[in-house]
């Protein structure tokens, strides 16, 4: 399987990165021959064994209901970008 | 041409957990901005989710309450968007292995009858922040609040079984009755405990075809879902008729000026490329855990009910009503159980309670008049100390904290008289005081005679200063008036 220019487009767009045209042939390239790596490990016989959703055994561990933290907004706040009222700023969103 | 609808809802539910879904910060509403918001929730390089047991359950306690399949490995994915309110670039959701399989919730339709809807699933997830657009905000910006990012939320995807609005408000309500009475979510629909989003399409009736769809996203009242859904299907049948056809598009419905729009700058990246949430490992859930939640389960609203009927001898309609509201069902039973008279208990919690809670935008837990004081009153109703008329006086000097019923009426004198001995003789004086109305009474033929009663009634009322006991004056008005004749 081969993913096309168009497809690396794309995908850059709806992950917000930023490819230049003079690398956009190397990364199309690069994934291609990941794909096809994927599509020689597919041609293996699974058929005898079980699927593995997960590297690991152990289930996800969980938390109890109590509230352990307080608020650290002055530090978050000073490493933002911008705020203002409590709020941090963002360019105006206009749906 | 007949059209027929065609409703699928997706319901979120807040979970009434203290804390996130992934992190140890407060869920409280109402707190200062960015204050609930722990480097988790903030998507800080280097933190981990850790998945909060009680939210858990809570969903778990959702699926049993609906007679659902309860997944016992579940598994949480990433769906991947940016918006500023969402700070890790992805939510943190559930799509091939929900927690919550196929289920059943039964509304009842327009003509009365039983209607099940199939509810598809129902998955965790976390909410996101909020974002501000209006107030107080430096030029060409939006404010961001992150309080209430990372929130547990359940999501209820139901199955397009509804065919109406009327049908769609009776499934949102039912939900609503059935997560406040399980205790899961506190149902408070102003600050978004429960939003809606609702898929509509037409197509000519008897088809088998689904036609082109729409959602109209978060709806946060009953009202604004019953507007936005009969706008649709208007606007819907509307473009149709005239030979156009629908876009499938995503629509935002504003409550208050009534206007619905289209989200077009979503729909390019409606792309979620979801994936397995790399951080999170599958959830397990044993047996005996889920028989435990199953055990704890508080009593579900159509049980309710139908024990209100025999319990009760409430009417069906009165027990649907209280049973459906699981702070007015503890207020009624205690109310009715401390006066024994469950019927005049009803009747208070539904009509003047009800009413004047609504007016002052409190609910049942938080009633200025508690059920005890409620009792109180009923049972000098009922013993016939007070008129139904003077209760009301009652009721509101309640209200206005002046105590229970007793003190109430003592200082107030509203106590009903009904000793026969004074009553014969407010009797006997109105009638010496109005001889003309007395002969005019005999005068009257038999027939018309029970028209001039409320003559008497009134002038006796006054003399008694509305303290008469109305029953009995009638008793011993007719029988002096008969000796007359």
């Amino acid at each position: 399987m081969t993913i096309e220019r168009q497809e690396i487009e794309k995908l850059a767009t709806l992950s917000r990165l930023s490819i230049d045209d003079k690398t956009i042939a190397e990364v199309t390239e690069r994934l291609s021959s990941v794909l096809s790596l994927v599509d020689q490990l597919q041609t293996a016989d699974t058929s005898s064994v079980t699927g593995m959703e997960r590297p690991f055994h152990n289930a996800q561990r969980l938390r109890e209901d109590q509230v352990t933290e307080s608020s650290q907004r002055e530090s978050f706040q000073a490493i933002a970008p911008e705020t203002h009222n409590e709020l941090f700023s963002v360019p105006k969103m206009i749906e | 041409m007949k059209w027929e609808t065609v409703i699928g809802l997706e319901v979120h539910v807040q979970l009434a957990t203290k804390t996130k879904i992934f992190s140890g910060a407060s869920t409280a509403f109402g707190a200062e901005p960015n204050s609930q918001a722990c480097a988790i929730d903030l998507a800080m390089p280097g933190t981990l989710p850790v998945l909060n047991k009680q939210a858990v359950n809570y969903a778990i306690m959702f699926g049993l309450a609906i007679d659902a399949e309860i997944c016992q490995n579940s598994v949480f994915e990433r769906k991947n968007y940016f918006y500023p309110d969402l700070p890790k670039g992805y939510q943190t959701t559930q799509l091939d292995k929900p927690i919550v399989g196929p289920g059943i919730v039964t509304i009842e339709g327009a003509d009365g009858s039983d209607k099940a809807i199939r509810i598809h699933h129902a998955h965790l997830e976390e909410d996101a922040g909020k974002s501000i657009h209006d107030g107080d905000l430096p030029h060409g910006t939006s404010g961001v609040d992150l309080n209430r990012a990372g929130t547990p939320l359940i999501e209820i995807v139901s199955e397009p079984d509804i065919s109406n609005a009327y049908e769609a408000v009776a499934f949102a309500k039912k939900l609503h009755s059935i997560v406040t009475s399980i205790g899961i979510c506190d149902g408070e629909m102003s600050q978004g405990s429960m939003r809606f989003d609702v898929n509509v399409s037409v197509r000519p009736a008897g088809s088998s075809v689904l036609g082109t769809r729409t959602e109209t996203k978060n709806l946060n009242s009953f009202k604004f879902m019953e507007e936005a859904i009969a706008k649709e299907v208007e606007r819907q049948i509307d473009i149709l008729e005239d030979g156009g056809s629908i876009t499938q598009e995503t629509r935002l419905y504003n409550g208050d000026t009534k206007i619905a729009k289209s989200m077009r700058s979503k729909e390019e990246a409606n792309d979620y490329r979801y994936f397995p949430c790399p951080d999170l490992l599958p959830v397990l859930v044993s047996d005996e855990e889920i028989n435990i939640l199953r055990a704890s389960l508080p009593e579900l609203p159509d049980i309710r009910q139908k024990r209100f009927v025999s319990e009760y001898k409430l009417s069906d309609y009165d027990a649907k009503l209280i049973a459906s509201d699981s702070s007015m069902a503890a207020f009624f039973e205690t109310a009715a159980t401390l006066s024994k008279n469950p019927k005049l208990a009803a009747n208070w919690t539904m009509g003047e309670l009800s009413a004047a809670l609504n007016g002052a935008n409190l609910n049942f837990s938080s009633s200025p008049v508690t059920a005890d004081q409620l009792a109180g009153m009923i049972t000098r109703i009922a013993d016939n100390s007070i008129s139904g008329k003077m209760a009301k006086v009652v009721f509101d000097a309640m209200w206005q904290g002046e105590g229970n019923a007793d003190l109430i009426i003592e200082a107030k004198g509203l106590k009903q008289v009904s000793d026969s001995g004074a009553l014969e003789q407010i009797v006997s004086d109105v009638l010496q005081a109005n001889p003309s109305m007395v002969d005019d009474f005999i005068a009257t033929d038999e027939s018309k005679r029970k028209k001039k009663l409320g003559g008497f009634m009134g002038q006796i009322m006054k003399a008694s200063k509305g303290q008469a006991n109305p029953q009995q004056v009638n008793k011993i008005l007719l029988s002096k008036l008969n000796k007359l004749l």
